[in-house]
């Protein structure tokens, strides 16, 4: 044996020591690899770390259950840094560099946008938890959170109906980014087909991060007396929420007047305001903390003990991870492997208990089942729910409202084609 | 001192009233109470609120306050009065078991809060009859015009009399057609008196009134409040102008010490009004826990704490990096940008990434009106604030020796080392004076935005540009930037909406920097050239 030989071999044997003495698991065993992609710094660490920590616990409470295949998970945690190029630089780094076998992450879609020809060109899987803007069904990506008919439509008809104050006008409110911009593009066609007149309906976009909201809201004040019961839709998007319902408080404006229905405002948003002045005001979510099953209440206690703090709250995109984390588990012992090609094909029809007394069911477009929630702000920072959808609605990755996505279907099972041109009979129809 | 009388109330009831009212039609709208149902819920209040039953208000002001709970095995309901469940029909005290909630959504808050009105027309507090009034006009149910006549005619307190009227106009012209020609006229002139945006709504909708004179006259009460409304709100842009400017005078205006008269670019400052807002929130948890009653006095306590707080690690930051970097702004700039993110971190791992509360003050909240003009208390109060903070800043460094000290060294080192001035040490103060006065800005900032490791990102670039704008070394330039910048930044975006009247204004500075490259207040003498 030449000395390089040997010199090698020690430190392998130096690093298995290593090994055995930072994890509880024995060295010889092989694991499984899990890469978590969640910004822990830079302005959307205030959403994503939650999401990280929620992995780890998930991927902790799998590794007690014997793990997977009869191997240990073990989650390799990266910080993109709420830099959307660095998400693609990490995901490659996850997949070509530690050789996950899935990837949970993302958050914002232009994040979701930059790591996609990652994950095309090195064959891997992202898991998506949050509810985005539609338009999009990859053959690597498997999308847990809400498509806008799972959250924006119902919403938009909860308002309209009795229950919700017969609303007449309206006033889209949104975050200047590509979220907002589809979902009221959308809203606004669904609006119009509902024969909602152009007069009734107002547009504004704010700059990330807004603070000055005293114009803008004076502006929906204005709005709202003409007359007509009026109802705002909000896709502001994280830190601008707390000067906005601010305002709205400090201005007078109570949900009794004119209600605020929120996309992005969760029980984790509301841990930062006094929320009195905004009891009424709404949010339409899959899930809620404050709904009581036997398997909410088992995730709530379990989420508290692992933070070790009896005030952390749970919000959707924290179901979202746990629904995407469950079926990928079940996909792979369907599978027998993790290999992303099989398990890629032995997702679709994957089912799982999601935490509010359903069955979430994975789609041949890549997304799944939900129920839709309706919840108003109570004085404690949680919400009560008051709607809910009577069946599950099942995810739509292009819109029916929008022209040019309306002809289009996704379906990764018979057509295997995310972007299938019912008209022309063609794939790659957008 | 209100929600102390209807606990009495509510007390008061609990034990007297309760058990000599099993009785009479009540039972029925307590019936229908005792469901999961909001649309029954509804005909509950509707049903309870004409009954007469004397328990009326005390069970709906419990409804909406959440204390309404009922069985739904036998109906039985039952008000929660601290931790005691009573049972409203038997007036005995019930144990929670079976017990749920009544819910109410936004609807039913409607409801409630229109039939406490025309309960409470006749409350003995002339401030709860006025909000009684309000609420009845805001409802605009024509069942509610018997009481407000009832009303009217008791009624002593002019203000109250004139609310009422209001009310009054406000039900008839609820339905088209509903009253008289004569008296339908009579309500309109009743309501565009009022001239505020809910007379706007009233007026706007009489478009289909079948009366062609109703009509008219609504349409001449539209055009007349509009014209009024179109004056107002030049009044108010020029207010939520000088609002906004204020708040960029205090994120600015320790970065006019250390940008403009030490001429370091700090690209920490933000992190230092971070700091600032950091430390009101330690104070108000502190008080939170140790002394609530102490809660309105936060603020006057953490504005020298935030001062020290921010001022102390300035000084840090200033003795260990920046003073090796004078002379060189590239590094300089790098090294402080770095600095903050360090900082932000640093608070991130402290203080987790999510956002602190930072509550207000009583006298911070709410809103008052002004001729028509309606101002937030909070916003008043940074005005006020921010003119205070630039005051103290002058006249520190215009009559103190320290000032002196300060101008000496900054306008030529050298000369003030001759007279025996120790420079670096005045460098230091200097730069902690900065960061000082920039936390105390954060104490304000943490009123009105969130308080979160970020908070200091919003503001760097704006500063920059204040003390660019208004010309580096002059804090009356700052002064006016500021309030020019938020001026015609709040006439901007009325027409040209956030996003854009952002972008023209930097194209006007980008501008205006071409032109006068000093700023507005350029310095001149030897300091210049230095």
């Amino acid at each position: 044996m030449t000395w390089k030989g040997w010199l090698s071999r020690a430190a392998v044997a130096g690093g298995l020591a290593l090994g055995t003495l930072t994890t509880t698991v024995a060295s010889a065993q092989e694991t499984i690899k899990v890469g978590i992609l969640h910004s822990l710094s830079g302005t959307m660490a205030i959403s994503e770390t939650t999401l990280k920590d929620v992995m780890l616990m998930l991927i902790d409470e799998q590794n007690k259950k014997g793990g997977v295949l009869g191997k240990k998970l073990e989650a390799v945690v990266v910080d993109p840094a709420s830099n959307w190029p660095l998400f693609a630089e990490k995901a490659r780094e996850l997949i070509a560099k530690d050789k996950v076998a899935a990837v949970f992450g993302c958050w914002t879609s232009v994040s979701r946008k930059s790591v996609l020809p990652v994950f095309k060109e090195l064959n891997n899987i992202l898991f998506y938890p949050v509810q985005y803007e539609g338009e999009e069904s990859e053959r690597n990506v498997f999308y847990t959170g809400a498509a806008p008919n799972q959250q924006a439509i119902p919403a938009v008809d909860y308002l309209m109906s009795e229950d919700g104050g017969s609303t007449k006008r309206w006033v889209l409110e949104g975050t200047d980014y590509v979220y907002p911009r589809t979902t009221n593009k959308i809203l606004e066609a669904y609006l119009k087909s509902k024969g909602v007149k152009d007069e009734d309906i107002m547009i504004n976009y704010t700059p990330f991060g807004f603070s000055d909201w005293q114009t803008e809201v004076s502006k929906i004040k204005a709005f709202g007396s003409a007359g007509k019961k009026t109802a705002v839709v909000s896709t502001v998007n994280g830190d601008a929420n707390v000067p906005f319902y601010k305002e709205l408080g400090n201005q007078g404006i109570k949900a009794t007047d004119i209600p605020v229905m929120a996309f992005s405002v969760g029980e984790e948003e509301l841990a930062g305001i006094d929320t009195k002045p905004l009891v009424g005001n709404l949010a339409a979510w899959n899930y809620f903390e404050s709904i009581k099953t036997p398997e909410n209440e088992a995730f709530i206690k379990k989420w508290q003990e692992f933070k070790k703090n009896p005030k952390a709250v749970t919000n959707d995109p924290m179901e979202a991870s746990y629904i995407g984390f469950n079926m990928w588990v079940k996909a792979v012992e369907k599978a027998g492997t993790t290999a992303p090609d099989k398990v890629i094909d032995a997702l679709p029809g994957i089912e799982q208990a999601n935490l509010t007394g359903g069955t979430a069911k994975m789609l041949p477009n890549h997304h799944i089942t939900k129920p839709v929630f309706i919840g108003e702000i109570e004085a404690n920072g949680q919400f009560d729910v008051v709607w809910k959808t009577k069946d599950l609605i099942p995810g739509e990755a292009w819109s029916k409202q929008l022209e040019g996505s309306k002809d289009l279907e996704a379906d990764w099972v018979k057509l295997k084609c995310g972007n299938y041109n019912t008209k022309t009979g063609k794939c790659g129809g957008a | 001192m209100r929600r102390c009388l209807v606990l009495l109330l509510v007390a008061w009831y609990a034990v007297w009233a309760l058990p000599a009212a099993a009785q009479t039609g009540s039972d029925a709208a307590y019936a229908r109470l005792a469901s999961d149902s909001y649309a029954d819920i509804e005909a509950g209040i509707a049903a309870l609120a004409t009954s007469g039953d004397p328990k009326a208000g005390p069970v709906l002001r419990a409804l909406i306050d959440n204390r309404l709970f009922y069985r739904p095995d036998d109906k039985a309901l039952a008000v929660k009065d601290g931790a005691a469940l009573t049972d409203l029909r038997t007036g005995a005290a019930v144990s929670p078991d079976g017990f749920k909630p009544v819910r109410v959504n936004n609807r039913l808050r409607r409801a409630i809060d229109a039939s406490l009105g025309t309960l409470n027309l006749l409350a003995p507090d002339t401030a709860t009859r006025r909000s009684a009034a309000d609420a009845v006009f805001k409802a605009r149910d024509a069942a509610a015009l018997p009481a407000l006549d009832t009303a009217l005619a008791r009624e002593s307190d002019v203000g109250v009399k004139r609310s009422m009227q209001e009310a009054r106009a406000a039900a008839l012209l609820a339905k088209p057609g509903g009253a008289s020609e004569i008296d339908r006229l009579a309500a309109v002139d009743t309501i565009q008196a009022r001239g505020d945006s809910e007379a706007l709504a009233i007026l706007r909708g009489l478009a289909n009134d079948p009366a062609q004179s109703v009509r008219d006259a609504a349409a001449r009460g539209v055009s007349g409040i509009e014209t009024r409304q179109a004056l107002m709100a030049n009044v108010q842009n020029a207010w939520y102008g000088i609002s906004l400017g204020s708040v960029l005078l205090l994120a600015a205006i320790g970065l006019a010490i250390t940008f403009g008269v030490m001429g370091i670019i700090n690209m920490a400052h933000g992190e230092m009004v971070m700091l600032g807002a950091y430390t009101t929130y330690l104070v108000q948890e502190l008080i939170r826990q140790k002394a609530p009653g102490l809660f309105d006095w936060s603020l006057p306590i953490a504005i020298p704490l935030a001062f020290l707080t921010a001022g102390a690690v300035g000084i840090l930051i200033e003795r260990t990096v920046i003073r090796h970097l004078y002379g060189r702004p590239l590094e300089t700039l790098l090294a402080t940008w770095g600095i903050s993110l360090i900082l932000q971190q640093a608070v991130r791992s402290v203080f987790g990434p999510t956002n602190r509360e930072v509550g207000a003050p009583s006298y911070m909240s709410g809103a008052f009106d002004l001729f028509g003009l309606s101002i937030t208390w909070g916003r008043l109060w940074i005005v006020v604030f921010a003119l205070a903070v630039f005051v103290a800043l002058n006249l520190t460094l215009k009559a103190t020796s320290f000032g002196l000290k300060t101008r000496a060294v900054t306008q030529n080192r050298r000369m003030a080392a001759a007279m025996g001035i120790r420079t670096p040490w005045i460098d230091a103060f200097t730069f902690g004076l900065g960061s000082g006065i920039a936390g105390v800005a954060g104490v304000a900032l943490s009123q009105i935005d969130n308080v979160s490791p970020n908070l200091g990102q919003g503001y760097i670039i704006d500063s920059f540009l204040v003390v660019v704008f208004g010309g580096v070394g002059n804090l009356w330039g700052t002064l006016v930037a500021a309030l020019t910048l938020g001026v015609a930044n709040k006439f901007l975006e009325p027409y040209a909406g956030a996003v854009l009247g952002k972008i023209l204004l930097l194209v006007f500075i980008i501008l205006f920097i071409q032109k006068r490259p000093r700023g507005l207040f350029a310095l001149k003498g030897r300091a210049v050239e230095a």
